[in-house]
């Protein structure tokens, strides 16, 4: 985990690794009928002998380390994957056709649902694009809450992620421990925005409400007591022999293999690749706060944990400088093409009520155009590309999720490694399947 | 638009139309060059896709944005392509026509749009040449038809649940 200063670009392609992915020996490309079919009568891919030790197991996607629902088809020789293929849609709900129905106000309400664990960064995302589209500006303030809540919610993600990974590796009390921690940031969050997840908080224009009376103190409970949990897990699990043995060397990949699958996040900077979307290609107002990005050596599935360890840390220093820095203003735009008029107003006004009840019927016009947008989620980078014909709704809305590119480093990790890997594997890549699917 | 020169000498070998939208780069290949242009992006330095998407132009085909002399046709793939060491992102739009949604597959240059591309073909139709695993990855192996598409109505399908015995 040592801090590499320069990015390490144009790294050579090693051409076995191009090889590896190019004749699926780690991938199995097969259909679930071919699949079923090998299964009962297995033979060599390659002589076509009838070969008893292979056989083609299925996981999920009901397993409980699978993180929700994601299957898996490994074949297995013996103890030994060989090659797997990850199963998704069993989430999908068509959340991107969905988002064509909705208006752009009614958007986040959509995008928040897609990554449940850190819900605020898909509102983020789409906020940004919407306000590309129309071009208007955020106020200091709502950009600054909005750094301040999603910095927390990257916090309460790696939490969380704390907590499975420490269960599914047999650290059971983790579970505990990470949930707890996390439920404190929750709880802020249930305070500013009246919801633990799905907050629907951060909209086009700027934020739903303001922060809380007395927010300072909640935030400053919570840096008094996160950090010496934090060292707290380094004692548990860092230090624990068992866990650095089901860890270390397990599921390591390289950065230019990393590059080349579309990896993002903690997955790709575990690799020792220094690249973090808040300082290389900053949005909100992360050129004016400070934090380190942090990058692992090994790119092993024990780097992916200690750097999302320490993000949590390096979150909570960007909290701090929050603390100090709030500007005071607006938390949402004036510009009353997108924002109702006050409440207070809308007894006085005829055209106050008319104007609400069209912001919240038909939605405000968007021009047309399309536009890419990406914030740094916890899982990497979280993209959204727009499409406006100028009306009230989105033309198309495309979500690029980093669990849906970082689960195809799956069956690169898992080759060759012991089954009871695999679920280390899993548990380090932290695929959120509701994103996955979308 | 300085961005339409840079590329113009870039690419005197197959002349890309540019066009630059709120600081994007966004290239407009023809079918053909497309698969040329992303490997000489790629060369260049570009060096992660980020990003790989089909929109569906059926009931919007009059859409801005397009240079002159490009098409439009109702599908657009729409890559993303990422520029680690500048910090530059480009943005390639392909018109595909709807009688022949064809395109090679950018799996050799960059193996990460290997899901990408199945999830453009699943949810669109689009075919993907040269792809190692041509097959849907969110909906159900047999399912019939691409619902992004826009002629794909809302609520035209009945929720299937696994005791439904009727075909969807």
């Amino acid at each position: 985990m040592n801090p590499v200063d320069e990015a390490t670009p144009g790294i050579d392609m090693g051409s076995d690794e191009r090889v590896r992915r190019r004749d699926g020996s780690a991938v199995l490309r097969m259909t679930e009928v071919e699949a079923a079919g090998l299964a009962l009568a297995p033979s060599d891919p390659v002589t076509g002998e009838q070969a008893d030790e292979r056989m083609i197991l299925n996981m999920g996607p009901a397993h409980p380390s699978t993180h929700g629902v994601l299957r898996l088809l490994l074949e297995m020789e013996g103890e030994t994957v060989l090659r797997s293929k990850p199963v998704i849609g069993y989430l999908h709900t068509g959340m991107e056709k969905t988002g064509e129905n909705l208006t752009f106000l009614q958007g986040p309400t959509n995008v928040t649902r897609m990554d449940y664990a850190s819900p605020l960064f898909s509102e983020l995302v789409f906020s940004l694009a919407t306000e590309q589209l129309l071009g208007i500006e955020v106020p200091v303030r709502a950009t600054w809450i909005r750094m301040l809540m999603c910095e927390l919610n990257r916090a309460a993600s790696h939490l969380l992620f704390q907590a499975t990974n420490g269960m599914d590796l047999g650290a059971v009390s983790m579970m505990v421990y990470g949930w707890r921690e996390r439920e404190e940031v929750l709880r802020f969050f249930e305070k500013v925005t009246g919801l633990r997840m799905n907050h629907n908080y951060i909209r086009p224009g700027g934020v739903a409400a303001d922060l809380p009376d007395g927010w300072q103190e909640d935030l400053r409970h919570l840096l008094e007591i996160i950090p010496p949990r934090l060292d707290e897990y380094e004692v548990l699990l860092n230090n624990q022999p068992i866990f650095r043995a089901r860890l270390q060397g397990v599921g390591v990949l390289e950065p230019a293999e990393a590059l080349a699958l579309s990896a993002t996040g903690p997955i790709l900077r575990a690799t020792g690749y220094d690249w973090d979307l808040r300082r290389d290609e900053p949005y909100l107002a992360y050129d004016q706060v400070e934090f380190d990005v942090v990058v692992g050596t090994c790119g092993d599935a024990f780097d992916r944990f200690a750097v999302r360890l320490e993000e949590i840390r390096q979150s909570l220093h960007i909290v701090e400088q929050v603390l100090d820095l709030m500007p005071d203003g607006d938390f949402r735009t004036q510009d009353k093409k997108v924002t109702p008029p006050p409440r207070a107003r809308i007894d006085e006004s005829m055209e106050a009520l008319i104007h609400h009840f069209k912001i919240f019927t038909e939605g405000f016009h968007v021009p047309e155009g399309e536009v890419y947008t990406a914030v740094e989620s916890p899982r990497g980078e979280l993209g959204c590309y727009l499409v406006s014909d100028g009306g009230p709704k989105p033309y198309r809305m495309h979500i690029r999720g980093p669990s849906f590119a970082n689960l195809q480093t799956l069956p690169h990790l898992m080759h060759g490694r012991l089954i009871a890997d695999a679920v280390a594997v899993i548990s380090s890549v932290d695929p959120i399947m509701g994103e996955v699917d979308r | 638009m300085s961005e339409t020169d840079t590329f113009a000498d870039e690419h005197e070998a197959a002349p890309v139309a540019s066009t630059a939208l709120f600081g994007q780069t966004v290239l407009h290949p023809v079918r053909d060059a497309y698969v040329a242009t992303v490997e000489s992006l790629r060369d260049e330095g570009y060096c992660t896709a980020t990003y790989l998407t089909v929109v569906d132009y059926l009931t919007h085909p009059c859409r801005t944005g397009l240079p002159e002399g490009v098409e439009p046709e109702r599908f657009e793939v729409v890559v993303g392509l990422f520029d680690h060491a500048r910090r530059q992102r480009v943005r390639l739009r392909i018109q595909i026509p709807a009688d022949d949604p064809t395109v090679p597959s950018l799996f050799d240059l960059f193996p990460g749009t290997e899901a990408m591309e199945r999830e453009a073909y699943d949810l669109f139709g689009v075919c993907f040449d040269g792809h190692p695993d041509h097959s849907r990855i969110l909906l159900p192996e047999d399912w019939t038809g691409h619902p992004l598409r826009k002629d794909e109505g809302i609520g035209a399908i009945p929720v299937q649940f696994k005791a439904a015995s009727e075909r969807r």
